[in-house]
């Protein structure tokens, strides 16, 4: 077993795990946060996005020792009060692909200035989606970061 | 299975002359896909990179830009010089699979798991990349152009690992990068290119028509001729010397040797006077 | 409203079958036939895995039948003595350890002597091949008006096509999985689906219980698309069997590359049309005929070519009909329900055929739908007379003014004189959806649904069609409340849980808001009703105070409002002759495509899609929306780049890196508007709509790339390698 220590949702944390662990497992099976799903176990359909020192990455494709000293961001980390613009715009119908939707939004919204050199639908189409057909997506999207100028921007990178 | 943690490339270098056949590991993007299903894989060795700072960062010189081998196809999209300088870098970055991958995915790692599909490594290719490999003997600077001799076959120093790649800085009249996948975003690719001109000097690097990543010479010779083509089956006969496509669950061999021929002449048309 | 459950799944807290936490539960897993048909000699378990430490099944532990229960007794739950297609399930194994069953799923062989495999349902089966009846043959069906032959010997002009459609896969983002175990000598399975009553029913059979001891409960569910109607069936037994054998829960979850091999695909289908016309492009005369392939077994495949026959000759009035259509055996996994459910196929045949009918008439296309388009009073194929106030001709006319289509056709003959590295162009398609059950299968489902008044004064819904993402939840609550005349937080739905509703029938055929929330209406005013009753009949303001009264003065009585579906009046049809009324309401629609094809790679780009639709009335402006683009997406996909590419008769690019579904940046946005003809038996005069946006796009896509290059495109997916060598002409 290996000894990992990392933040998680902002705070301390440390797991023992097997070598083979993807981080995805110990997310949902280790640790009982089971918000990030698994679509494919490929890195095709971005179900399990997660955010790694504040950008997006597949936790199906990560052995969770590589996470060692770093910053993992969960969907538990997003509150409901602040995803009302996803809401109202339908940015979810059945919601197997939301959560890692979420995250990879959240990451724009942070980091909005990556809008200047890729549009929206660029930067989700890591995030696949079978109900909506996108626009409810993007046009959350839009709407949240649109809502989120104004607060810090970013490098589009780690915090 | 299990896996090594060097936290310095001098104990990574040690691990691999004692242990040749662990894996390193990078971003891990390549490696993991089907993690689950491939039991076979879990009990093998893995020599993790990610500890080692100094595989990290990048830098520019005067003539060149230096990556080390953890440089990630992000840290290259967010750089303005490489922008400016290695546009064909940044085009390739962008459309490898999605920003999930792209942010964990390294240049490294597309080289070293050598598919004939890796975007990273044709435009690499056309900008005469070489690579560093180092081991406990020394280290070995290899052309890009001359590290694959068959289909995932590496002329890599034994006991050794990809620790930089290093790209000229050049002055290029025309370059152009094209990727045909399945679709716009997360897609292998089915054929593409990337085609350099320096001078009188070309660079056509194809990338999903043969074992490996290749350049394609002769024709590179075939345009320094200059000889006239008026459409794109004019390109067909020295691109036959060069590449050989297959059909694949993801393409026919027809689809890609067409569609290359076809890249190639509206590509380069405006570029070359010999072309009509 | 807002999507009610909305903040649970941005959130992720709301939990898919998988999420769930099973004490002491098992790992379930799947053992399948390696060949696409033969006899089975043996069942090979290797060595170097320890079996004590695993639950085997096999066919000898179903206590019932070995059959999935659904149309036809053929289909069995596991395989006895004969495999009928590649990856057919023939034994299952349970162990507390996923990695260790992973593993021993590998030791495990399935010894068979190969028979001959039908493995293109385009060709006559040879003697050695024949499986089913005479002649391969799982269901014939045909309906006829008129005189074709006669009416098409006169016609001035004939003109023939035939035209195909590919297999697809529903790829909901959550894969098929079920959990199960006992309580109280109860089987309980609870999982991904669309029909808990048809889960129900098949543990039932299998199983050898009554309805009373089994429960099945449906969890939240990620997309269903028709994937989750009657697939679902076969693995709640599966787990239910290992549960049992185990005496522990098990949880049979599929990952997705199994999810991709082994679960129901869209039927293939191959349709021929002769139709003859007078030259200004009436039609005379529509002789139609459909093959679709079934698969291995019987499943759902009447049903579909049904549908598929009812709306093969599209949106359009035409004196004499006919539509013979067959669905043949193949040693293929099953083919299923996928959204669309027929009509897609058809009607891609149909507008792609009113394509080659305007180019051969020299005559716009526009022109030739809106001379064709059924009017008020005309009839249908199967003779149906539409009396819906629905305008038709405005809805094509709307389509046309927001694509600007007369002037985008011009400006692209000009553009594509200009280029010849690229193309662009424009298509349409007219096409209607009937939603429903067909004929008097609504009857037959004979739906309920129960309102409960609880003490507190809330109100709960209890029906067992379900929440899969379309927005049955926010509709039945917004449905419910406005009812009642009560705000909607006193509205709850109720799980779909068969110990606790009703059957208001399966989540299919475009029913749910139409049909069961009627149902939800009806319910709520016979909740109204009884508290009147007791009350003394007067306007009741506060429905929540006057339930609370009631159970005050009614201590540990239920308060249960109900409603039964009743079929609406002049609604007639006739199952022989397979003529009548078969719907009782359409919804129809006209969509554009324009497309942009890179004739350096023949690949295809849509920039720009307008889906314009008559849907009776629409309930929720962003749920009808979202399923309107949803639905669109998901047919560009089908029609440009979903491909299953077979051997052996079953999906070989079983990875979603090679089953090429759309990304966002592979589609723009998608601008929908709707017209409404309220359907007086429909909620509010609401229409289904789920599947209505199916059968648009593929044909508008097809239509578009036609004109952008010049070729004719009968085919689909079009693939970048199939529109090269349609373009290219070797």
């Amino acid at each position: 077993m290996i000894h990992v220590d990392f933040t998680l949702n902002g705070d301390d944390a440390t797991v023992a795990v097997e070598p083979s662990e993807r981080l995805l497992d110990t997310l949902r099976d280790r640790l009982g946060l089971t918000g990030t799903k698994e679509g494919c176990g490929e890195g095709e359909c971005g179900a399990c996005t997660v955010l790694i020192d504040g950008l997006p990455a597949n936790a199906c494709l990560v052995p969770t020792y590589q996470v060692r000293g770093r910053a993992v961001e969960t969907i538990e980390s997003v509150p409901a009060s602040e995803l009302g613009a996803l809401h109202e715009k339908g940015a979810t119908q059945c919601g197997a692909c939301t959560p890692g939707v979420v995250m990879t939004a959240l990451w724009i919204r942070r980091n909005a200035d990556v809008l200047s050199t890729h549009p929206p639908r660029d930067l989700m189409a890591g995030n696949l989606c079978r109900c909506t057909g996108y626009d409810g997506i993007i046009e959350g999207l839009e709407a949240w970061v649109q809502e989120g100028q104004g607060e810090a921007g970013g490098d589009g990178g780690a915090p | 299975m299990s896996v090594l943690l060097p936290e310095s490339l001098p104990d990574a270098l040690e691990i691999l002359s004692s242990e040749p056949d662990a894996v390193p590991v990078a971003g891990g993007t390549d490696l993991f896909v089907h993690w689950p299903d491939r039991l076979d894989d879990h009990g093998r060795t893995f020599l993790d990179l990610s500890g080692i700072d100094g595989l990290r960062g990048y830098h520019w010189e005067d003539d060149r830009l230096v990556m080390g081998s953890l440089t990630t196809f992000w840290d290259i999209i967010r750089d303005p010089t490489a922008l400016a300088d290695l546009p064909l870098l940044v085009a390739a970055a962008r459309q490898v699979g999605a920003i999930q991958i792209q942010t964990r995915g390294t240049w490294a790692g597309n080289i070293m798991n050598a598919s004939p599909a890796a975007d990273g490594v044709a435009v690499l290719m056309a900008y005469d990349a070489t690579v560093t490999f180092s081991s406990m003997g020394g280290q070995e600077e290899i052309p890009l152009s001359e590290l694959y001799t068959g289909y995932k076959v590496l002329q890599k120093p034994p006991d050794s690992l990809l620790t930089s790649i290093t790209v000229p800085r050049r002055d290029y009249r025309f370059q152009v990068f094209e990727k045909v996948g399945g679709r716009a975003a997360q897609a292998i690719t089915k054929v593409g290119m990337a085609v350099t001109r320096r001078g009188e000097e070309w660079r056509v690097v194809a990338n999903s028509v043969a074992p490996a990543v290749c350049r394609c010479h002769r024709v590179e010779a075939f345009l320094s001729e200059e000889r006239p083509v008026s459409g794109p089956a004019d390109l067909l006969a020295p691109l036959r010397e060069d590449v050989s496509p297959i059909d694949d669950i993801r393409s026919t061999a027809r689809y890609r040797e067409t569609v290359l021929s076809r890249l190639l002449y509206f590509g380069l048309r405006d570029e070359c006077p010999s072309f009509s | 409203m807002k999507r009610v459950e909305g903040l649970p799944k941005l959130t992720g807290t709301m939990q898919f079958v998988d999420d769930l936490p099973l004490e002491g539960a098992l790992w379930g897993g799947t053992v399948r036939s390696p060949c696409p048909r033969g006899r089975i000699r043996g069942i090979r378990f290797g060595s170097g895995v320890d079996w004590s430490e695993f639950v085997v099944v096999d066919h000898r532990d179903i206590p019932g039948k070995n059959v999935v229960r659904l149309i036809e007794d053929d289909q069995p739950v596991l395989a006895a003595g004969r495999v009928m297609h590649l990856h057919e399930p023939v034994i299952l194994l349970a162990h507390p350890s996923r990695t260790e069953l992973r593993r021993a799923l590998r030791h495990v062989e399935v010894l068979i002597d190969p028979e001959p495999p039908v493995l293109d349902f385009g060709l006559p089966p040879e003697r050695a091949q024949i499986q089913f009846g005479e002649d391969n043959v799982l269901k014939h069906l045909l309906t006829r008006k008129g005189d074709v032959e006669e009416a098409l010997a006169q016609a001035p002009v004939l003109v023939e096509g035939v035209y195909e459609t590919g297999a697809q896969e529903h790829l909901y983002l959550e894969p098929q999985g079920m959990v199960a175990w006992e309580e109280e000598g109860v089987v309980v399975v609870s999982g991904s689906m669309q029909c808990p009553y048809y889960v129900s029913a098949a543990l039932q059979y299998a199983l050898a219980r009554t309805d009373d001891q089994v429960r099945v409960v449906q969890t939240p569910t990620g997309g269903g698309f028709g994937g989750k109607e009657e697939f679902p069936s076969g693995l709640a037994v599966h787990a239910a069997l290992l549960a049992m054998k185990a005496r522990r829960p098990v949880k049979l979850i599929y990952d997705r590359t199994e999810d991709l091999a082994v679960t129901t695909k869209r039927h293939p289908s191959r349709v021929r049309h002769r139709t003859g016309l007078d030259k200004g492009g009436r039609l005379l005369a529509q002789d139609v005929d459909v093959v679709l392939d079934g698969g291995a077994y019987v499943t759902l495949s009447p049903v579909v070519l049904s549908r598929a026959l009812i709306h093969a000759a599209g949106p359009y009035s035409c004196e004499n009909v006919r539509i013979e259509a067959r669905a043949v055996l193949t040693n293929s996994p099953p083919f299923g329900a996928f959204r669309g459910f027929g009509a897609p196929q058809t009607q891609f045949a149909v507008e792609r055929h009113m394509e080659r009918i305007a180019a051969e008439l020299g005559m716009d296309p526009v022109e030739l739908r809106r001379r064709n388009l059924i009017r008020e009073g005309e009839s249908t194929a199967t003779g149906q007379v539409i009396r819906d106030g629905a305008d038709r001709v405005a809805v094509l006319d709307r389509a046309m003014e927001m694509a600007g289509f007369a002037e985008r056709r011009k400006e692209y003959e000009a553009f594509n004189r200009a280029h010849d590295d690229k193309k662009r162009g424009i298509g349409l398609a007219c096409f209607f959806h009937g939603a429903g059950f067909t004929g008097s299968g609504e009857v037959h489902l004979d739906s309920v649904v129960h309102v409960a008044g609880l003490p507190d004064g809330t109100v709960e819904v209890r029906a067992s069609t379900v929440e899969m993402g379309q927005g049955a939840l926010t509709i039945f609550t917004q449905l419910a409340s406005d009812a009642l005349n009560c705000a909607p937080e006193r509205v709850r739905i109720a799980p779909a849980d068969t110990g606790l509703v009703p059957d208001s029938g399966p989540t299919v055929a475009s029913r749910t808001s139409m049909i069961v929330g009627r149902l939800v209406e009806e319910a709520c005013r016979d909740l109204v009703g009884r508290l009147n009753e007791s009350e003394g009949p007067r306007g009741i303001s506060d429905v929540c105070g006057a339930i609370r009264d009631w159970h005050e003065a009614n201590p540990s009585q239920e308060l249960l409002g109900t409603a039964r579906y009743r079929k609406p009046p002049n609604v007639e049809w006739d199952e022989e002759s397979y003529r009548g009324d078969a719907y009782g309401a359409y919804a129809w629609g006209t969509y554009v495509a324009d497309v942009e094809v890179d004739l350096r790679t023949f690949a295809t780009r849509v920039r720009d899609f307008v889906a314009v639709q008559e849907i009776g009335k629409v309930l929720n402006e962003t749920l009808a929306r979202g399923q309107i683009q949803g639905g669109v997406v998901q047919a560009v996909g089908w029609a440009l780049s979903e491909e299953c590419k077979w051997r052996d008769g079953a999906m070989e690019n079983a990875q979603l890196t090679n089953y090429v579904v759309p990304t966002a940046k592979d589609v723009p946005p998608i601008r929908v508007e709707f017209l409404e003809a309220p359907y007086p038996y429909g909620a509010k005069g609401a229409k289904g709509i789920g599947e209505l946006p199916f059968d648009g796009p593929a044909p508008a896509v097809a239509n578009a790339v036609a004109n952008a290059v010049d070729c004719e495109t009968n085919e689909i997916p079009i693939t970048p390698e199939r529109l090269l060598e349609w373009v290219l002409k070797p």
